[in-house]
């Protein structure tokens, strides 16, 4: 063993400060310094162009008036007060939260109780994943598209058949103010959950055989058992797919895009859908400012969630 | 074979082993009713005569069969341009991203030069920089560029994924030393050892990568529905959307359906990799 370890510790500990020179470029290259250059380089320009870059211009086209076409005018922090002061980014707020709360009542006990359910089955376990997964893999305008028809609201359509069947409806679906957003959420639930069902799946499968033994020699039942084993053993997971669900949710694009536009009566304009249309849905050229104003803020508080998922799924980690 | 949450005495308890074959019939039936349904419900759709669809959506045996929906779908809507121009989209971002992840985390997790820990640190940092950022900027570089229209605006940016660097990565550190340093002995270069140890090795986590990055491809709406206004470059989902204001319906999900069939047919083919890959996403993100 001993012969084989000291590639490691050389490169884990600091090498200490040589009284070295200012190396030449060719010792340097020699010394493979351009050859790690070299593999750096897709990486470098890749990101370069397209992530680092793009990230500081949005922080400064915040600050800037700009439609491409005339010059460009720093107005300070003119964009932001902008974007507060418009009404309509209110109602997008509320209706993101709205989202978001809606898509965490449907879509969050739905994958835990099916994935405790499937962890059970002892034969064909492989049939019963794929399916929940399924919706995941059909591409999601097709689904948004597909459920579109679906939400018909005329008596014939796929939805109100079955509302026919237990007596109830037509129902309005897309076209109500009030059940536009739900029925979005029920739509993304669909498309989503099968995702958080395999997390789920791959969290039971770590919990250990003797954790169970030892609550039935305590006499626990199978309620006991969840709850006091199965759950907290889940509690590290349960705790990144809500952030992550809340991460996404934040970020709805697709569905309000696709289905209803922001309508009716903008009941389903989210943030996201107000960005664009800042930014791409005039045709008089874009507010750029509004938008990437709007996007900061957005990832401002983004950020935070985000760096508490980082927190819990490090100390989950460690434990 | 492992146990789970219910032990074996209480399976073999009359009562538990009766509700619990009920409820596992009753979770196969809601599965097969929401995963399966509606991708057979478009299935049939796709062969099935308009007016039928609209009448009575859910008759198992619709009146006509209507094969001719596929073939108009395919040819004189011209799925098969939309279908093309999705193929090549998604491989070229799943080349890109391939050849970023892998070189980066051959340079970052093997090779190790001196500022490597600060190039992981800013690739890491984008992770907490949600994609609507980049959103105004990035179309605006693209038009500067005159990459607009031009499939290299959809293929570069798919390779500034760091979360494909952040997993390759760590799949490198971990791989044996020993064997890296072997090679290094009998005389391989680095550009060598990457390709014929490194890479062969990293099949398991290559699979991943392409899994995601072809689905990922597939999936994307926004961003080429921008950087790609010209009809005949845009991909079936871009188009999809556009076609349905124009086009009758049974044709229309007739495309539906033949856009779905590819990422159906890998996920059929490529099942565990997929489940794999999902189970992944919540357990390595962090």
């Amino acid at each position: 063993m001993a012969v084989q370890s000291p590639a490691r510790p050389a490169a884990v500990v600091a090498p200490p400060p040589a009284p070295r020179r200012r190396r030449s470029p060719v010792t340097w290259a020699r010394r493979g310094g351009l050859t790690n250059l070299l593999f750096l380089l897709p990486l470098l320009v890749v990101f370069g162009v397209f992530s680092w870059a793009p990230i500081a211009q949005s922080v400064v086209m915040s600050f800037q008036r700009t439609n491409l076409v005339g010059p460009v005018h720093f107005v300070g922090l003119d964009n932001f007060a902008q974007v507060l002061g418009d009404p309509l980014l209110w109602t997008a707020v509320g209706n993101t939260l709205w989202f978001a709360a809606l898509a965490l009542v449907f879509g969050y006990p739905i994958p835990l109780v099916a994935a405790v359910l499937i962890s059970e089955v002892r034969a064909r376990r492989g049939l019963f994943s794929a399916l929940a997964y399924l919706p995941v893999v059909v591409p999601p305008v097709v689904a948004v598209l597909l459920w579109k028809f679906f939400y018909d609201a005329s008596p014939s359509g796929v939805f109100n058949t079955v509302l026919g069947w237990v007596g109830l409806g037509p129902w309005q679906w897309l076209q109500d103010p009030g059940s536009a957003m739900p029925a979005l959420v029920l739509e993304a639930t669909w498309a989503a959950a099968g995702g958080t069902v395999i997390i789920y799946l791959a969290a039971l499968a770590g919990v250990s055989a003797e954790q169970y033994e030892a609550a039935e020699i305590d006499g626990a039942g199978i309620w006991r058992k969840i709850w006091h084993v199965t759950l907290p053993r889940l509690r590290g997971v349960l705790l990144v797919t809500f952030i992550l669900q809340i991460i996404g949710t934040a970020q709805v694009f697709l569905e309000p895009f696709l289905f209803t536009g922001g309508g009716p009566a903008n009941s389903t304009m989210t943030v996201l859908l107000l960005i664009y249309d800042y930014a791409f849905g005039s045709s008089l050229g874009g507010d750029y400012g509004a938008a990437t104003a709007l996007s900061i803020m957005l990832a401002a508080v983004l950020a935070v969630l985000s760096a508490l998922y980082l927190r819990v799924t490090k100390s989950w980690s460690a434990t | 074979m492992k146990r789970g949450l219910i032990s074996p005495s209480e399976r073999a308890t009359p009562a538990i082993r009766r509700t619990l074959r009920a409820v596992q019939a009753l979770l196969l039936g809601g599965l097969l009713l929401t995963g399966l349904g509606p991708m057979l419900w478009l299935a049939k759709a796709a062969i099935t005569p308009t007016q039928d669809t609209l009448r009575a959506p859910l008759t198992i045996f619709p009146t006509g069969v209507d094969l001719a929906n596929l073939v108009t779908a395919w040819t004189r809507v011209e799925i098969d341009k939309y279908f093309l121009n999705t193929v090549v989209l998604a491989a070229g971002s799943w080349l890109v991203q391939l050849v970023v992840a892998t070189t980066a985390g051959y340079a970052l997790a093997v090779l190790r030069p001196r500022y490597g820990p600060l190039v992981t640190a800013v690739v890491l940092g984008t992770l907490f920089v949600p994609a609507i950022v980049l959103l105004v900027p990035l179309y605006l570089t693209v038009v500067r560029t005159g990459m607009i229209n031009t499939f290299w605006a959809v293929w570069l940016p798919a390779g500034a994924s760091a979360f494909n660097v952040v997993l390759v990565q760590r799949f490198f550190a971990n791989l044996p030393r020993e064997v890296l340093e072997a090679a290094r002995v009998d005389g391989a270069g680095p550009v060598r050892v990457f390709w014929s140890v490194v890479l062969p090795l990293s099949r398991p986590i290559l699979g991943v990568v392409s899994v995601f990055a072809v689905v990922a491809s597939w999936k994307d709406f926004l961003w080429p529905l921008l950087v790609l206004p010209d009809p005949a470059v845009q991909p079936l989902s871009v188009r999809l959307p556009a076609l349905q204001r124009y086009v009758e319906l049974d044709v229309f999900l007739a495309a539906l359906a033949i856009s779905s069939v590819i990422p159906v047919a890998l996920f059929l083919v490529f099942q565990r990799l997929f489940l794999q890959s999902g189970a992944l996403e919540g357990a390595v993100k962090g």
